[in-house]
């Protein structure tokens, strides 16, 4: 076909499809699925729990009730080998969320509306943060003299917040969290002090901590790295006369603190009876439960 | 963790007196490095006693010392003491929980019963605990179904409608064994229930009469009738009005899937010979099931248990545990037939001050002549509280409860969703001296629960849920 008869055809194409039209395509069938508002459905707000796809299944009760026990993607159904298309969409939008989580943080303003006091790691970026997790664990000079006039020497219990992985973790969950320690320890007869706020913090800046001040024990809530069942995860690592070089097996860890696991005040008051613990026995990870 | 506890349940019921003693073993079924979440993983039998008739003074009198002696002889057998018990559940059971002195014999046995064993009867509650022990309710979970549970004893058949393992409703009939008896040696007969006499049967024989298995057909005929419509598989509801228990109430509603346990059952599957073999109606109501047309058409589950079903509840499923987050301070475990006051729901989400009020007005019901009685505040509570909010809840219970403490009462407060430590601590603050608040349990108005001491290195606390206790 030469270039003069495809024009030809092109043309005659587009006069039949000019002529049908009207007929062909009225405005509902072009756009079947566009709200009045213009808006699309927020496909995240669906519970993944209550959303079963597969089409005629044997036992669609069974397995929806199998679904609310878990979180996992199951029972999504297929297209031809694929998933469908709600399913991708989901799962990268999920995916995206996450690493929103790792790649934003905490507003500045936080520290200071919660009344606690600001320092910052070593790090001097995210990039920096992520790329180098030995400086995410250290403080300079200047940070140093904040960390020991906040604490002062010697303190029982240090409350330390770490924006951690997951800036929408702490954003969520640490001032309900740490509300209920502090309630906690005061009904133990404990005084929880004053809260840290570290900027570019990993788990291990706990024992520059220790060192820094000399305190009993330490108890960080950290944001967890975000996974696709929830972006709001956080952690508490609590270890007791923590320094430079101590065990992993030394620190005891609770996780999974959001709002679809354990929840921020529960998790509070359980640490809160933890420090009372460590406090009582000297000990905190492996040694605790010995 | 691996701990275990040692469990008896005993139940007196109007035909037999059975013991048996359970262990129930408790594991953390948290992942590590969360908070604990323990839970009974295991029940197993280690001790079933004889299947003992229930000794009767009279008609309406239990034989207190009789009863004693038989858990004696059977605890001695076992080879545990009563000491070794950490908890179970002693049961009065059908015909005999309207006794004249029920109540002085479940206080008599209290000695053979450990620590924190309860005490308690009802139709409701053996129910429960007699579909449990058949497996009736992790049936219906395993299968996605509705299972209705007919537990037939000497007296009574208690009903119990589990669906996907949840409890349903109960109810009680007055359809048993041992409604007539007759003396194996005459053929006289020598009992009849004043339940039958209530339902307005004819053609009742009366006491001395001789009778053929053929005279009685149409009595027993008439009593599988209304098992038949409380299932929902027949029409109507004459005869189950004629035999529903008084004070009760059933809604028939067809079940896929029908269980039977209690002494009847055994004859319903493997009748014996003679048709007097145990001097009563048993037999033929057991063959008359068996036979019946409607029960044959709906599905059948046959449980673990028969006979034993109600003492294997009682001694394996009554205690449950409590959440493992809670909060407790200076409680003299064990706390016994604490009943439950619950608030409704809007109540719940008020101020403080609504709360307190709401409370205090409640309060009020539970006074008997002698003032103020011990309860404890059942709360929903939220499912991801702010700690503002759990805070004004804590000032709210601690205004509310106020008239208890100040008349030396305990602040109990039970809440279903997970925040009671939280709730716990915040209270704590507020108040001082004895204070207890544990979630994971799911109570109404009208029940009572009882609290042992902890367990599990002071995690949990096991908690039995008993609803009306001599329910009429």
């Amino acid at each position: 076909m030469n270039e003069q008869e495809l024009r030809s055809l092109v043309e005659r194409m587009v006069l039949e499809l000019a002529e049908e039209g009207p007929a062909r395509s009225t405005p509902s069938a072009r756009t079947p699925a566009e709200p009045a508002s213009g808006c699309l459905e927020d496909i995240t707000q669906t519970d993944l729990r209550r959303q079963y796809l597969v089409d005629n299944p044997r036992s669609g009760q069974a397995f929806q009730d199998l679904k609310l026990k878990t979180p996992a993607r199951l029972g999504l159904g297929r297209a031809g080998a694929r998933y469908k298309t709600i399913s991708m969409l989901r799962m990268r939008a999920d995916h995206a969320a996450a690493q929103d989580s790792v790649f934003s943080h905490v507003p500045d303003e936080f520290a200071a509306q919660n009344g606690f006091t600001p320092v910052q790691t070593l790090c001097q970026s995210k990039d920096e943060y992520l790329t180098r997790p030995d400086r995410g664990r250290r403080f300079d000079e200047q940070n140093q003299a904040i960390i020991q006039k906040t604490f002062g020497p010697h303190p029982k219990i240090a409350l330390v917040v770490g924006d951690g992985l997951s800036s929408a973790a702490i954003e969520a969950n640490a001032v309900d969290c740490l509300q209920a320690v502090r309630a906690g320890l005061k009904a133990y007869g404990l005084e929880g002090g004053p809260v840290l706020y570290v900027k570019y913090c990993r788990v291990g800046a706990s024992d520059h901590i220790g060192d820094l001040t000399g305190a009993e024990v330490v108890c960080m809530l950290v944001g967890e790295r975000p996974g696709l069942v929830t972006a709001e995860s956080m952690s508490a690592y609590l270890t007791y006369k923590p320094h430079i070089g101590i065990p992993e097996s030394k620190r005891t860890v609770i996780s999974n603190i959001h709002k679809g696991g354990t929840t921020a005040v529960e998790a509070g008051a359980h640490i809160a009876e933890l420090i009372k613990t460590m406090l009582e026995k000297k000990a905190s990870g492996i040694d605790l439960k010995g | 963790m691996g701990e275990q506890l040692l469990s008896v349940g005993i139940d007196i019921g109007t035909s037999t007196t059975q013991l048996i003693l359970s262990r129930l073993t408790l594991e953390n079924r948290a992942a590590p490095f969360t908070v604990p979440r323990v839970a009974i993983a295991g029940r197993e039998v280690c001790y079933r006693s004889a299947i003992h008739f229930t000794p009767l003074l009279s008609d309406t009198v239990i034989d207190a010392p009789g009863v004693r002696e038989i858990v004696a002889e059977e605890y001695r057998k076992s080879g545990f003491s009563p000491a070794q018990v950490d908890t179970g559940a002693v049961i009065i059971t059908g015909e005999t929980a309207r006794k004249e002195n029920a109540q002085e014999v479940l206080a008599a046995l209290s000695q053979f019963a450990g620590e924190f064993v309860v005490a308690t009867a009802g139709p409701d509650l053996e129910s429960i605990l007699a579909a449990r022990g058949t497996g009736a309710d992790e049936y219906s979970l395993e299968h996605h179904t509705t299972v209705l549970h007919f537990d037939i004893g000497g007296g009574t058949s208690n009903l119990a409608r589990y669906s996907q393992g949840e409890l349903v409703s109960t109810g009680c009939l007055d359809v048993g064994g041992r409604l007539i008896k007759v003396d194996p040696a005459s053929g006289k007969v020598t009992y009849v229930s004043p339940a039958l006499l209530r339902a307005g049967l004819r053609g009742l024989p009366m006491p001395g009469d001789p009778v053929t298995a053929e005279a009685l057909a149409p009595i027993v005929r008439t009593m599988v009738e209304a098992l038949e419509q409380a299932a929902g598989l027949r029409p109507g509801r004459d005869r189950l009005e004629a035999f529903l228990t008084p004070g009760t109430r059933w809604t028939p509603e067809a079940a896929p899937v029908v269980s039977f346990s209690g002494g009847v059952a055994d004859c319903i599957y493997a009748p014996p010979e003679h048709w007097l073999a145990f001097g009563d109606l048993g037999v033929l109501l057991g063959r008359a099931i068996a036979a019946s047309p409607a029960f044959r058409r709906a599905g059948r589950f046959r449980g673990a248990e028969t006979i034993r079903a109600t003492v294997v509840g009682a001694g394996s499923h009554a205690t449950d545990l409590s959440g493992s987050t809670i909060f407790y301070r200076d409680i003299p475990f064990p706390q016994k037939n604490i009943p439950i006051l619950k608030l409704a729901a809007w109540e719940e989400d008020g101020t403080a001050e609504e709360l307190a009020e709401a409370i205090r007005a409640k309060l009020g019901w539970y006074a008997d002549q002698g003032g103020l009685v011990q309860l404890a505040l059942a709360l929903r509570g939220e499912a991801n509280p702010s700690y503002a909010r759990v805070q004004e809840l804590a000032r709210g219970v601690v205004r509310g409860l106020e008239p208890l403490r100040q008349a030396g009462f305990v602040p109990i407060v039970a809440v279903e969703a997970d925040q009671a430590k939280a709730l716990g601590q915040a209270m704590a603050a507020l108040v001082s001296g004895p204070l207890l608040c544990l979630d994971g349990v799911g109570v109404d108005n009208g029940d009572y629960i009882d609290i042992g001491a902890p367990v599990a290195g002071g995690a949990v606390l096991p908690v039995v849920i008993k609803t009306l206790v001599f329910h009429r």
